[in-house]
Protein backbone atom coordinates (compact mmCIF):
# COMPACT_ATOMS: atom_id res chain seq x y z
CA UNK A 1 0.00 0.00 0.00
CA UNK A 2 3.15 2.47 0.91
CA UNK A 3 4.58 1.78 -2.81
CA UNK A 4 1.21 2.40 -4.41
CA UNK A 5 0.93 6.02 -2.49
CA UNK A 6 4.66 6.24 -2.76
CA UNK A 7 3.71 5.76 -6.65
CA UNK A 8 0.64 8.21 -6.80
CA UNK A 9 3.01 11.06 -5.26
CA UNK A 10 5.71 10.80 -7.19
CA UNK A 11 3.64 11.11 -10.23
CA UNK A 12 1.72 14.21 -8.93
CA UNK A 13 4.83 15.57 -7.39
CA UNK A 14 6.55 15.25 -11.01
CA UNK A 15 3.10 16.59 -12.50
CA UNK A 16 3.08 19.65 -10.46
CA UNK A 17 6.75 20.49 -11.28
CA UNK A 18 5.57 19.99 -15.22
CA UNK A 19 3.15 22.44 -14.72
CA UNK A 20 4.99 24.96 -12.89
CA UNK A 21 7.88 24.75 -14.77
CA UNK A 22 6.16 25.06 -18.00
CA UNK A 23 3.04 27.31 -17.17
CA UNK A 24 0.65 24.95 -18.24
CA UNK A 25 -2.86 25.98 -16.97
CA UNK A 26 -3.53 22.12 -16.15
CA UNK A 27 -2.76 21.39 -12.56
CA UNK A 28 -0.32 19.34 -11.66
CA UNK A 29 -2.64 15.87 -10.62
CA UNK A 30 -3.86 16.24 -14.29
CA UNK A 31 -0.61 15.73 -15.73
CA UNK A 32 -0.05 12.76 -13.32
CA UNK A 33 -2.67 10.97 -14.08
CA UNK A 34 -1.88 11.42 -17.81
CA UNK A 35 2.33 9.97 -16.55
CA UNK A 36 0.55 6.73 -14.89
CA UNK A 37 -1.66 6.11 -17.75
CA UNK A 38 1.20 6.22 -19.98
CA UNK A 39 3.84 4.94 -17.78
CA UNK A 40 1.66 1.99 -17.37
CA UNK A 41 0.67 1.35 -20.80
CA UNK A 42 4.58 1.93 -21.68
CA UNK A 43 5.48 -1.04 -18.79
CA UNK A 44 3.02 -3.71 -20.75
CA UNK A 45 4.29 -3.15 -23.78
CA UNK A 46 8.47 -3.05 -22.28
CA UNK A 47 7.08 -6.51 -20.37
CA UNK A 48 4.80 -7.89 -22.58
CA UNK A 49 2.18 -8.10 -20.10
CA UNK A 50 -0.94 -6.83 -20.12
CA UNK A 51 -1.87 -3.21 -18.87
CA UNK A 52 -4.39 -4.47 -17.44
CA UNK A 53 -2.69 -6.17 -14.55
CA UNK A 54 -2.64 -2.07 -13.18
CA UNK A 55 -5.72 -3.21 -11.90
CA UNK A 56 -4.74 -6.15 -9.73
CA UNK A 57 -1.63 -4.27 -8.50
CA UNK A 58 -1.32 -2.47 -4.98
CA UNK A 59 -2.21 0.98 -6.76
CA UNK A 60 -4.97 -0.19 -8.85
CA UNK A 61 -6.53 -1.58 -5.32
CA UNK A 62 -5.43 2.03 -3.51
CA UNK A 63 -6.73 3.43 -6.57
CA UNK A 64 -9.91 2.19 -6.55
CA UNK A 65 -10.46 2.67 -2.76
CA UNK A 66 -9.66 6.27 -3.25
CA UNK A 67 -12.12 6.68 -6.16
CA UNK A 68 -15.01 4.92 -4.33
CA UNK A 69 -14.85 7.47 -1.64
CA UNK A 70 -14.24 10.39 -3.77
CA UNK A 71 -16.94 12.25 -2.41
CA UNK A 72 -15.72 12.53 0.61
CA UNK A 73 -12.40 14.50 -0.17
CA UNK A 74 -15.03 17.09 -1.86
CA UNK A 75 -16.46 17.82 2.17
CA UNK A 76 -13.64 20.09 3.92
CA UNK A 77 -13.68 22.68 0.71
CA UNK A 78 -17.40 22.71 0.69
CA UNK A 79 -17.39 23.13 4.32
CA UNK A 80 -15.27 26.38 3.70
CA UNK A 81 -17.76 27.37 1.08
CA UNK A 82 -20.48 27.39 3.55
CA UNK A 83 -18.60 29.81 5.57
CA UNK A 84 -18.00 31.81 2.40
CA UNK A 85 -21.63 31.63 1.26
CA UNK A 86 -22.18 35.91 2.41
CA UNK A 87 -19.93 36.70 -0.31
CA UNK A 88 -22.69 36.00 -2.82
CA UNK A 89 -25.03 38.91 -1.48
CA UNK A 90 -27.24 40.39 -3.64
CA UNK A 91 -26.65 38.27 -6.54
CA UNK A 92 -27.67 34.88 -5.26
CA UNK A 93 -31.23 34.43 -7.07
CA UNK A 94 -29.59 35.55 -9.89
CA UNK A 95 -26.19 33.26 -9.35
CA UNK A 96 -28.31 30.33 -8.39
CA UNK A 97 -30.82 30.37 -11.63
CA UNK A 98 -27.49 30.93 -14.31
CA UNK A 99 -26.11 27.76 -12.11
CA UNK A 100 -29.12 25.78 -12.50
CA UNK A 101 -29.82 26.71 -15.90
CA UNK A 102 -26.11 26.77 -17.52
CA UNK A 103 -24.92 23.35 -15.69
CA UNK A 104 -28.31 21.39 -16.84
CA UNK A 105 -27.74 22.91 -20.78
CA UNK A 106 -24.07 22.21 -20.43
CA UNK A 107 -24.97 18.39 -19.69
CA UNK A 108 -27.78 18.48 -22.62
CA UNK A 109 -25.17 20.08 -24.96
CA UNK A 110 -22.48 18.23 -24.32
CA UNK A 111 -23.88 14.58 -24.01
CA UNK A 112 -25.90 15.44 -27.29
CA UNK A 113 -22.49 16.73 -29.49
CA UNK A 114 -20.48 13.67 -28.39
CA UNK A 115 -23.22 11.08 -29.15
CA UNK A 116 -23.91 13.00 -32.31
CA UNK A 117 -20.25 12.87 -33.27
CA UNK A 118 -19.75 9.44 -32.29
CA UNK A 119 -22.69 8.14 -34.73
CA UNK A 120 -21.17 10.25 -37.48
CA UNK A 121 -17.74 8.41 -36.99
CA UNK A 122 -18.55 4.97 -37.03
CA UNK A 123 -21.17 5.34 -40.17
CA UNK A 124 -17.64 6.16 -41.88
CA UNK A 125 -16.29 3.64 -40.53
CA UNK A 126 -18.42 0.87 -40.26
CA UNK A 127 -18.10 -1.50 -43.68
CA UNK B 1 -11.75 13.22 37.04
CA UNK B 2 -10.95 16.07 34.44
CA UNK B 3 -13.57 18.76 33.79
CA UNK B 4 -15.64 17.30 30.53
CA UNK B 5 -15.33 21.14 29.41
CA UNK B 6 -11.79 20.63 30.07
CA UNK B 7 -11.60 17.69 27.71
CA UNK B 8 -14.03 19.43 24.74
CA UNK B 9 -11.63 22.56 25.30
CA UNK B 10 -8.53 20.57 24.23
CA UNK B 11 -10.37 18.27 21.54
CA UNK B 12 -11.92 21.17 19.73
CA UNK B 13 -8.53 22.55 19.09
CA UNK B 14 -7.21 19.38 18.11
CA UNK B 15 -7.14 17.66 14.85
CA UNK B 16 -7.97 14.38 15.36
CA UNK B 17 -11.59 15.71 16.42
CA UNK B 18 -12.46 17.43 13.64
CA UNK B 19 -10.89 14.78 11.11
CA UNK B 20 -12.52 11.67 13.28
CA UNK B 21 -16.34 13.66 12.73
CA UNK B 22 -15.06 14.22 8.70
CA UNK B 23 -14.66 10.78 7.92
CA UNK B 24 -17.89 9.65 10.45
CA UNK B 25 -20.00 12.42 8.84
CA UNK B 26 -19.16 10.63 5.72
CA UNK B 27 -19.32 7.56 6.29
CA UNK B 28 -23.27 8.21 7.98
CA UNK B 29 -24.41 10.75 4.30
CA UNK B 30 -22.93 7.59 2.56
CA UNK B 31 -25.10 5.05 4.32
CA UNK B 32 -28.26 7.17 4.09
CA UNK B 33 -27.60 7.65 0.29
CA UNK B 34 -27.10 4.00 -0.18
CA UNK B 35 -29.96 2.95 2.03
CA UNK B 36 -32.09 5.43 -0.41
CA UNK B 37 -31.05 3.81 -3.48
CA UNK B 38 -28.06 5.86 -4.64
CA UNK B 39 -30.97 8.06 -5.27
CA UNK B 40 -29.77 11.47 -6.84
CA UNK B 41 -30.99 13.89 -4.67
CA UNK B 42 -30.11 12.44 -1.59
CA UNK B 43 -26.33 13.23 -2.15
CA UNK B 44 -23.80 12.15 0.32
CA UNK B 45 -21.50 15.03 -0.33
CA UNK B 46 -24.21 17.82 0.19
CA UNK B 47 -25.49 16.07 3.55
CA UNK B 48 -21.89 15.66 4.52
CA UNK B 49 -21.40 19.59 3.51
CA UNK B 50 -24.47 20.55 5.34
CA UNK B 51 -23.91 18.24 8.35
CA UNK B 52 -20.40 19.13 9.00
CA UNK B 53 -20.97 22.79 8.74
CA UNK B 54 -24.35 22.62 10.98
CA UNK B 55 -21.41 21.22 13.86
CA UNK B 56 -19.24 24.00 13.14
CA UNK B 57 -21.85 26.75 13.10
CA UNK B 58 -23.57 25.08 16.50
CA UNK B 59 -20.05 24.72 18.70
CA UNK B 60 -18.35 27.86 17.13
CA UNK B 61 -15.39 26.19 16.21
CA UNK B 62 -13.19 28.26 13.50
CA UNK B 63 -12.59 26.68 9.74
CA UNK B 64 -9.14 26.85 10.54
CA UNK B 65 -9.41 24.87 13.64
CA UNK B 66 -11.50 22.59 11.48
CA UNK B 67 -8.86 22.84 8.26
CA UNK B 68 -6.20 21.39 10.50
CA UNK B 69 -7.69 17.91 10.80
CA UNK B 70 -9.44 17.76 7.59
CA UNK B 71 -6.62 18.94 5.33
CA UNK B 72 -5.64 14.89 5.84
CA UNK B 73 -8.71 14.20 3.67
CA UNK B 74 -8.06 17.23 1.87
CA UNK B 75 -5.12 16.26 0.75
CA UNK B 76 -5.66 12.96 -0.96
CA UNK B 77 -8.03 15.02 -3.27
CA UNK B 78 -4.23 15.30 -5.71
CA UNK B 79 -3.49 11.39 -5.58
CA UNK B 80 -7.34 10.64 -6.22
CA UNK B 81 -7.19 12.72 -9.62
CA UNK B 82 -3.74 10.66 -10.24
CA UNK B 83 -5.89 7.81 -9.53
CA UNK B 84 -7.90 8.02 -12.40
CA UNK B 85 -5.06 6.57 -14.68
CA UNK B 86 -6.16 3.10 -13.40
CA UNK B 87 -10.05 2.97 -14.74
CA UNK B 88 -8.35 4.91 -17.63
CA UNK B 89 -5.80 2.33 -18.83
CA UNK B 90 -8.43 -0.62 -18.19
CA UNK B 91 -10.78 0.69 -20.72
CA UNK B 92 -8.09 2.97 -22.85
CA UNK B 93 -9.78 1.25 -26.08
CA UNK B 94 -12.90 3.05 -25.45
CA UNK B 95 -11.46 6.02 -24.48
CA UNK B 96 -9.09 5.54 -28.03
CA UNK B 97 -12.39 4.53 -29.75
CA UNK B 98 -13.97 7.90 -28.46
CA UNK B 99 -11.56 10.40 -29.18
CA UNK B 100 -12.88 12.80 -31.97
CA UNK B 101 -16.42 12.45 -30.00
CA UNK B 102 -14.92 13.84 -26.77
CA UNK B 103 -12.48 16.52 -28.63
CA UNK B 104 -16.13 17.71 -30.25
CA UNK B 105 -18.20 17.52 -27.07
CA UNK B 106 -15.34 18.81 -25.35
CA UNK B 107 -15.04 22.02 -27.38
CA UNK B 108 -19.23 22.60 -27.81
CA UNK B 109 -19.48 21.82 -23.89
CA UNK B 110 -16.71 24.33 -22.53
CA UNK B 111 -18.74 27.16 -24.58
CA UNK B 112 -21.76 26.78 -23.42
CA UNK B 113 -20.67 25.94 -19.56
CA UNK B 114 -18.75 29.75 -20.12
CA UNK B 115 -21.48 31.58 -22.51
CA UNK B 116 -24.76 30.47 -20.63
CA UNK B 117 -23.73 31.09 -17.38
CA UNK B 118 -22.48 34.33 -17.98
CA UNK B 119 -25.32 35.12 -20.03
CA UNK B 120 -28.44 34.23 -17.40
CA UNK B 121 -26.59 36.61 -14.48
CA UNK B 122 -25.85 39.73 -17.06
CA UNK B 123 -29.82 39.75 -18.08
CA UNK B 124 -30.01 39.71 -14.00
CA UNK B 125 -27.86 42.66 -13.87
CA UNK B 126 -24.79 41.25 -12.34
CA UNK B 127 -21.72 43.51 -12.31
CA UNK B 128 -18.91 42.52 -14.64
CA UNK B 129 -17.05 41.05 -11.26
CA UNK B 130 -19.45 38.95 -10.56
CA UNK B 131 -19.31 37.74 -14.14
CA UNK B 132 -15.96 36.81 -14.10
CA UNK B 133 -16.35 34.90 -10.88
CA UNK B 134 -18.81 33.18 -12.77
CA UNK B 135 -17.47 32.04 -15.65
CA UNK B 136 -15.04 29.35 -15.08
CA UNK B 137 -17.71 27.72 -12.08
CA UNK B 138 -17.99 24.22 -14.10
CA UNK B 139 -14.14 23.83 -13.88
CA UNK B 140 -11.96 22.05 -10.79
CA UNK B 141 -12.04 25.17 -7.94
CA UNK B 142 -8.42 25.59 -7.84
CA UNK B 143 -8.29 26.19 -12.32
CA UNK B 144 -11.45 28.40 -11.47
CA UNK B 145 -9.97 30.76 -8.37
CA UNK B 146 -6.48 31.44 -10.57
CA UNK B 147 -8.78 32.69 -13.66
CA UNK B 148 -11.01 34.39 -11.70
CA UNK B 149 -8.29 36.12 -10.01
CA UNK B 150 -6.71 37.26 -13.11
CA UNK B 151 -9.15 38.31 -14.51
CA UNK B 152 -10.37 40.68 -11.81
CA UNK B 153 -12.86 38.34 -9.98
CA UNK B 154 -13.44 37.49 -6.42
CA UNK B 155 -12.01 33.92 -5.82
CA UNK B 156 -14.12 33.29 -2.83
CA UNK B 157 -16.79 33.97 -4.62
CA UNK B 158 -16.15 31.73 -7.91
CA UNK B 159 -15.29 29.01 -5.16
CA UNK B 160 -18.40 28.85 -4.26
CA UNK B 161 -19.88 29.26 -6.94
CA UNK B 162 -17.69 25.49 -8.18
CA UNK B 163 -18.84 23.80 -5.18
CA UNK B 164 -22.54 24.80 -6.10
CA UNK B 165 -22.11 23.63 -9.99
CA UNK B 166 -20.43 20.83 -8.75
CA UNK B 167 -23.66 19.56 -6.29
CA UNK B 168 -26.09 20.63 -8.50
CA UNK B 169 -24.79 18.63 -11.79
CA UNK B 170 -23.93 15.50 -9.14
CA UNK B 171 -28.07 15.84 -8.68
CA UNK B 172 -29.31 16.50 -12.04
CA UNK B 173 -27.19 14.25 -14.26
CA UNK B 174 -29.18 10.62 -13.62
CA UNK B 175 -32.52 11.96 -13.74
CA UNK B 176 -31.64 14.32 -16.81
CA UNK B 177 -29.65 11.21 -18.82
CA UNK B 178 -32.48 8.73 -17.87
CA UNK B 179 -35.42 11.26 -18.64
CA UNK B 180 -33.33 12.14 -22.00
CA UNK B 181 -32.99 7.85 -22.49
CA UNK B 182 -29.29 8.60 -22.93
CA UNK B 183 -27.36 4.69 -22.01
CA UNK B 184 -24.27 5.70 -23.62
CA UNK B 185 -22.28 6.18 -19.79
CA UNK B 186 -19.39 7.08 -21.70
CA UNK B 187 -21.16 9.79 -23.10
CA UNK B 188 -22.79 10.81 -19.51
CA UNK B 189 -20.10 10.78 -17.95
CA UNK B 190 -18.12 13.14 -20.26
CA UNK B 191 -20.56 15.42 -19.63
CA UNK B 192 -21.10 15.22 -16.05
CA UNK B 193 -17.35 15.75 -15.15
CA UNK B 194 -17.06 18.67 -17.95
CA UNK B 195 -20.25 20.30 -16.51
CA UNK B 196 -19.49 19.86 -13.10
CA UNK B 197 -15.56 18.59 -12.18
CA UNK B 198 -14.81 16.10 -9.41
CA UNK B 199 -18.22 16.64 -7.85
CA UNK B 200 -19.81 15.40 -10.75
CA UNK B 201 -16.65 12.97 -11.31
CA UNK B 202 -17.84 11.49 -7.74
CA UNK B 203 -21.04 10.98 -8.71
CA UNK B 204 -20.05 9.07 -12.20
CA UNK B 205 -18.04 6.31 -10.39
CA UNK B 206 -20.60 5.74 -8.07
CA UNK B 207 -23.19 4.66 -10.53
CA UNK B 208 -20.49 3.67 -13.28
CA UNK B 209 -16.84 2.81 -13.70
CA UNK B 210 -17.10 3.81 -17.40
CA UNK B 211 -18.91 7.07 -16.60
CA UNK B 212 -16.28 7.85 -14.11
CA UNK B 213 -13.21 7.59 -16.41
CA UNK B 214 -14.50 9.46 -19.16
CA UNK B 215 -15.65 12.14 -16.42
CA UNK B 216 -12.52 12.32 -15.13
CA UNK B 217 -11.13 12.82 -18.41
CA UNK B 218 -13.68 15.70 -19.25
CA UNK B 219 -13.12 17.48 -16.15
CA UNK B 220 -9.01 17.62 -16.72
CA UNK B 221 -9.79 18.48 -20.49
CA UNK B 222 -12.33 21.22 -19.30
CA UNK B 223 -9.72 22.60 -17.41
CA UNK B 224 -7.76 23.16 -20.06
CA UNK B 225 -9.97 24.48 -22.60
CA UNK B 226 -11.67 27.19 -19.68
CA UNK B 227 -8.79 28.56 -18.81
CA UNK B 228 -8.35 29.32 -22.64
CA UNK B 229 -11.84 30.21 -23.49
CA UNK B 230 -12.56 32.49 -20.20
CA UNK B 231 -9.82 35.34 -21.04
CA UNK B 232 -10.37 35.52 -24.56
CA UNK B 233 -14.52 35.72 -24.06
CA UNK B 234 -13.94 38.25 -21.02
CA UNK B 235 -12.36 40.69 -23.74
CA UNK B 236 -16.02 40.84 -25.37
CA UNK B 237 -18.00 41.78 -22.81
Amino acid sequence: MIRALALLLVCQLVGEIVARMAALPVPGPVIGLALLAFGAILHARVTGADASAIETADVGRVATALLGSLGLLFVPAGVGVVQQLPVVGAYGLALFSALVGSTVLTLIVTVYVFLAVKRLTSRRNAP
Amino acid sequence: MTDPFAIWVYLSASPLLWLTLTLIVWLASDALARAAGRHPLVNPVLISITLMAGILIATGAPYKTYFEGAQFVHFLLGPATVAIAVPLVRHRALVRANLLPMLAALVAGALTAVVSAVGVAAAFGAPRAVLVSLAPKSVTAGIAMAISENLGGVPALTAVLVITTGIIGAVVVTPLMNALKIDDYAARGFAVGLASHGIGTARAFVVDEVAGTFAGIAMGLNGVVTSLVVPLLMRWM
